[in-house]
């Protein structure tokens, strides 16, 4: 099949040479590839940011799982930020919440579109709203902004993997992470260059990071996961805005990802045998749930 | 290239809580219902890897048995699917496996009624995308993005031929065909995906074919 990019030296260099945004290119690729309108093309990519928009809305209310494991720290951070207090900025802050209250109404087998997974789902989205009151974009301008995201997610789809059983958490909440660096990039105005350098920064500082969740649930440690994924774009896609570039490229830290993802233990990979679903609190909680514990 | 669209990025729209585990099982058991062609009265569903560990927790199995209903990855009815398959008629049984498969997210259907059996094995490769590994007891492999065709028959000489002039006769055009069988001169099996949704005439037809045991399809 014929693609425009099979990784992201090839997607920078199509966007430098015609000009275009990285949004541009993928926006291109899918019309290609499916043989679609443009038009048809963005109302699609326009009603999964509407389902976005609505998860948060409704993660923002509270929402609580079934398990009770999660649910209600998005309120709990929107009510801090608006005391006025917080350290880490309340653009910071605020991307952070909406990513937990995208993930809490995943937790609660609610509607939600998957970026590039649900169990990463928070990402993209959190960061999305949060930099809205900031850049002030416009509606296409969003959508392009998913579409950013999703040409750096075809590439590490393609070339590593975005499932957590293949490839650890670094798979999921790190590639969404880099994804959205990526897309805040782009919609501050920095060049496709700097997306690639947001991309990398992002994924680089989410390397090795395990899939270890407790009673085998997608809460804990998912839903802070996202938050910090959302924290870790922000802080990144500004250094790449400040000219700070990355020593190893992109595509080699996505090489790096996926031979880590190979070398980690089924454990450790979306079985809820290792790591946090293995403390004695984890195994406590599973068996209070299941009324048994995982297999170990 | 496994992943082609950027709505396998960003997508799909579904219920959570996981796209490997809960959209991709859905999509799973949604394919194998169509395979079989109508809803089965029984399912056994055999799971393995990560599948096997973490099921109940992800709603693997609700979603498992909602897209055996016909449910998409979006149907709010996936989180009451137990509940929705009794009033069906649907039995189903799950068998957790200790066995490695060369995916972690493999699930394997054996399904029927009192008309025949059929077994689907099927794998959820991330972000909710799936590929069907094989098919009573034949490799294959499947996408179910694409409309596809599967024909089992004799293996005798002319039968792809005659199946192919009866597309040709439809004007459905042949994007990717895959044919293999157990042993020569036995079952065989043909894995046709087309540009085009096919109808139910066009399967009738096949079926009419000399040779053919039994036709299925996946519509997109």
């Amino acid at each position: 099949m014929d693609v425009l990019f099979q990784n992201v030296r090839e997607l920078v260099a199509l966007a430098d040479k015609e000009n275009k945004l990285i949004s541009e290119i993928m926006i291109e690729q899918e019309m290609l590839i499916s043989g679609r309108s443009r038009e048809t093309i963005m109302e699609q990519m326009e009603r999964n940011l509407v389902v976005m928009e609505e998860a948060v809305e409704r993660g923002l209310k509270g929402v609580q799982s079934v398990t009770g494991l999660t649910g209600g720290d998005a309120v709990l951070i929107q009510n801090y930020i608006a005391n006025g207090k917080s350290l880490s900025g309340e653009l910071l802050l605020d991307a952070v919440s909406k990513a937990v209250a995208t993930n809490e109404v995943n937790a609660a087998m609610g509607t939600i579109c998957a970026t590039p997974t649900a169990g990463s789902a928070g990402v993209v989205p959190g960061t999305l709203f949060a930099v809205q009151h900031k850049l002030n974009p416009t509606r296409e301008q969003m959508i392009r902004y998913l579409f950013t995201s999703g040409a750096f997610g075809f590439v590490v789809a393609n070339n590593a993997s975005i499932s957590g059983a293949a490839g650890g958490c670094q798979a999921e909440v790190g590639s969404a992470a880099a994804m959205a660096a990526a897309a805040i990039v782009e919609m501050a105005g920095g060049t496709p260059a700097q997306c690639a350098e947001g991309f990398a920064i992002t994924l680089k500082n989410m390397l090795g990071l395990v899939c270890d969740p407790v009673a085998g649930l997608v809460e804990v440690p998912c839903v802070k996961r996202n938050a910090m994924g959302a924290a870790n774009a922000l802080v990144a896609a500004d250094m790449a805005l400040a000219g700070v570039t990355s020593r190893i490229p992109c595509d080699e830290v996505i090489g790096a990802m996926y031979r880590i993802g190979q070398a980690m233990s089924p454990n450790l990979k979306e079985t809820a045998r290792g790591g946090l679903a293995a403390t004695p609190t984890g195994r406590e909680i599973a068996q209070k749930i299941f009324g048994s514990a995982m297999p170990s | 290239m496994k992943f082609t669209s950027v709505f396998d990025i960003i997508g799909p729209v579904m219920i959570g809580p996981s796209s490997s585990h809960t959209a991709g099982a859905a999509r799973i058991g949604r394919v194998a219902r169509d395979l079989f062609g109508r809803q089965p009265k029984w399912v056994k569903i055999h799971l393995y890897g990560s599948f096997a560990e973490t099921y109940r927790g992800h709603g693997t199995d609700v979603a498992l048995v909602g897209g055996v209903l016909g449910y998409d990855t979006d149907d709010e009815r996936i989180k009451t699917a137990f509940e929705e398959a009794e009033k069906a008629g649907l039995e189903f049984e799950f068998i957790p496996e200790q066995a490695a498969k060369e995916h972690p997210n493999t699930a394997r259907l054996l399904m029927g009624d009192d008309s025949g059996e059929m077994s689907v094995e099927g794998i959820s490769i991330g972000g909710g995308k799936i590929e069907i590994s094989e098919v009573n007891g034949f490799k294959l492999r499947l996408t179910g993005g694409m409309p596809a065709i599967l024909v089992v028959h004799q293996d005798r000489t002319g039968c792809i031929a005659n199946v192919a002039n009866c597309l040709a006769m439809h004007s459905v055009n042949i994007g990717h065909m895959e044919v293999s069988r157990i042993e020569r001169g036995l079952t065989a099996l043909m894995v046709i995906e087309v540009d085009q949704n096919i109808d139910e005439r066009i399967l009738e037809q096949l079926s009419y074919i000399p040779h053919i045991t039994k036709v299925s399809k996946i519509n997109n």
